[in-house]
């Protein structure tokens, strides 16, 4: 989302060991150990509650994880909280868009708040890139909630991210959203950025995806090359991890 | 530079979406108005009465209608998630702290000029002749009670019951405060002159001072917790 401190050289995107986290007695993630390199889209399918968002939070360091190590583009999970989030990018649940401002406005908040460049020019190339341009001048209130999707992506865009982690992200797009969406991702994928894309539907996001993982009961269950499962047998290994198993 | 810059973006973000929705500064004005009534209809048209309880009461009226307002401050974050982007930015957070603080004075003192000129009219009280002075009062007791209602209003505002525990954190926090801006108001408005309050001007600012230096070191745990 921002410039800040340049990450380590050649180091992976994601690299957890034993990640865990408990809210009370509550064990949401039992032990994640996971690994990602830079260029490569991981597919991350699970139920819900299986601890997808909490997963991508811990990465993103919005929650500190109970026990466990992990880097991300080679900052320490728990030491470098400022460096990692100069370098990642994350799209959650909320689109993180004031209601009341325009989607220009917004993306200036955002640009500013991460020390980017915040001029007219700057923040129209980024609207363009998400299709948003034409309603630069219009009130975030008045947008459904993909024009929102796009414009928390665009919000993601801004910044030179080396990780995006995208939660549910094609949630509340049409069909051409979806399209363009896998674009984007397609496009940074090029440019050696990784991508963790969290969802519980089988619908979108395979197609882009170097690996695919089913996160059930809070472990890494499966975790192999997309290349080497077709659908059926998806189906098949995620109906006995999530429901027979783990 | 950067902390300036991040500092005036919160509160223009804040200016702008309360300019567009008015949510706030609507119900504080009406909220002023009501109060008025209701000290008119409490303390009757006796004048000695009234000049004798004018400073409390324009300060209950400051207070009351400051804990309406800055327990607001940080409920627009709460849609849409806005808060974590804001705990995802990098940077000091002092700086998203003091640029609440600057909307929530900004707001407070927009409400105290319509009190303090409502109060002039609606008990014929002559303010005008002591207005640089309690310009002053007002000032520091302001900057007191918003240094210390951001913070508050950004620990209370995930909490379910904030509206309880707001004022019940808030209050006795403000009581050098109120003591300092109470006093003093008292004196301005008897003719006195500020140096003759000039020890409760020092409490006031030092306390001032003490609530925005903590604000500013503690933010960044409030916001992340």
């Amino acid at each position: 989302m921002t410039r800040q401190s340049s990450p380590p050289a050649n180091q992976r995107a994601v690299e957890t060991e034993g990640l865990r986290k408990a809210f009370g007695t509550n064990a949401v993630l039992g032990r994640v150990d996971l690994s990602l390199e830079n260029g490569e889209v991981l597919a991350l399918l699970g139920p819900n509650g299986a601890g997808k968002t909490t997963l991508l939070k811990i990465l993103a360091t919005l929650l500190r994880p109970s026990a466990g190590r992990g880097r991300v583009v080679g900052f320490d999970l728990m030491r470098d909280v400022e460096p990692i989030r100069a370098v990642v990018g994350l799209l959650a649940h909320g689109s993180y868009v004031y209601e009341d401002l325009t989607a220009e406005e917004n993306l200036r908040f955002w640009a500013t708040m991460a020390g980017l460049p915040a001029d007219a020019g700057a923040l129209r190339k980024v609207l363009a890139a998400v299709e948003l341009e034409p309603v630069a001048a219009e009130r975030a209130r008045t947008f459904s909630s993909g024009m929102k999707r796009r414009l928390a992506l665009a919000r993601i865009l801004l910044g030179a991210p080396r990780l995006q982690l995208l939660d549910e992200p094609y949630a509340g797009l049409d069909q051409q959203g979806k399209k363009w969406l896998e674009e984007v991702l397609l496009a940074f994928k090029g440019k050696g950025g990784a991508v963790i894309l969290a969802t519980h539907s089988f619908g979108r996001g395979l197609g882009i995806a170097d690996r695919v993982a089913i996160l059930a009961g809070g472990r890494i269950v499966l975790d192999r090359p997309r290349a080497s499962l077709d659908l059926e047998e998806l189906h098949r290994l995620y109906a006995l991890h999530t429901e027979n198993g783990p | 530079m950067m902390f300036a810059r991040r500092a005036w973006i919160v509160l223009w973000k804040d200016l702008l979406t309360e300019r567009r929705s008015k949510e706030s500064l609507n119900a504080l004005f009406f909220f002023a108005l009501l109060l008025l009534f209701l000290f008119e209809f409490a303390l009757g048209p006796d004048r000695e009465r009234l000049a004798a309880a004018l400073p409390g009461l324009l300060w209950l009226g400051f207070i009351l209608a400051g804990i309406l307002g800055l327990g607001r401050t940080f409920l627009v974050e709460r849609e849409n998630d806005c808060w974590e982007g804001l705990v995802l930015t990098p940077g000091d957070k002092g700086a998203i702290y003091l640029g609440k603080l600057a909307v929530n004075f900004l707001l407070m003192a927009a409400v105290e000029i319509v009190l303090l000129a409502l109060f002039g009219i609606f008990y014929n009280v002559d303010l005008w002749g002591s207005v640089v002075p309690l310009s002053l009062v007002i000032f520091l007791g302001t900057v007191g009670l918003a240094s210390v209602g951001t913070l508050f209003g950004a620990m209370t505002s995930q909490v379910r019951a904030r509206e309880l525990l707001f004022p019940l954190l808030l209050l006795p926090v403000q009581v050098p405060v109120l003591l300092g801006t109470v006093k003093a108001t008292e004196a301005v408005l008897q003719g006195l002159a500020l140096a003759e309050v000039g020890h409760w001007l020092k409490l006031l600012a030092a306390a001032d001072l003490v609530y925005l230096v903590v604000g500013l070191l503690t933010f960044e745990f409030v916001l992340e917790a």
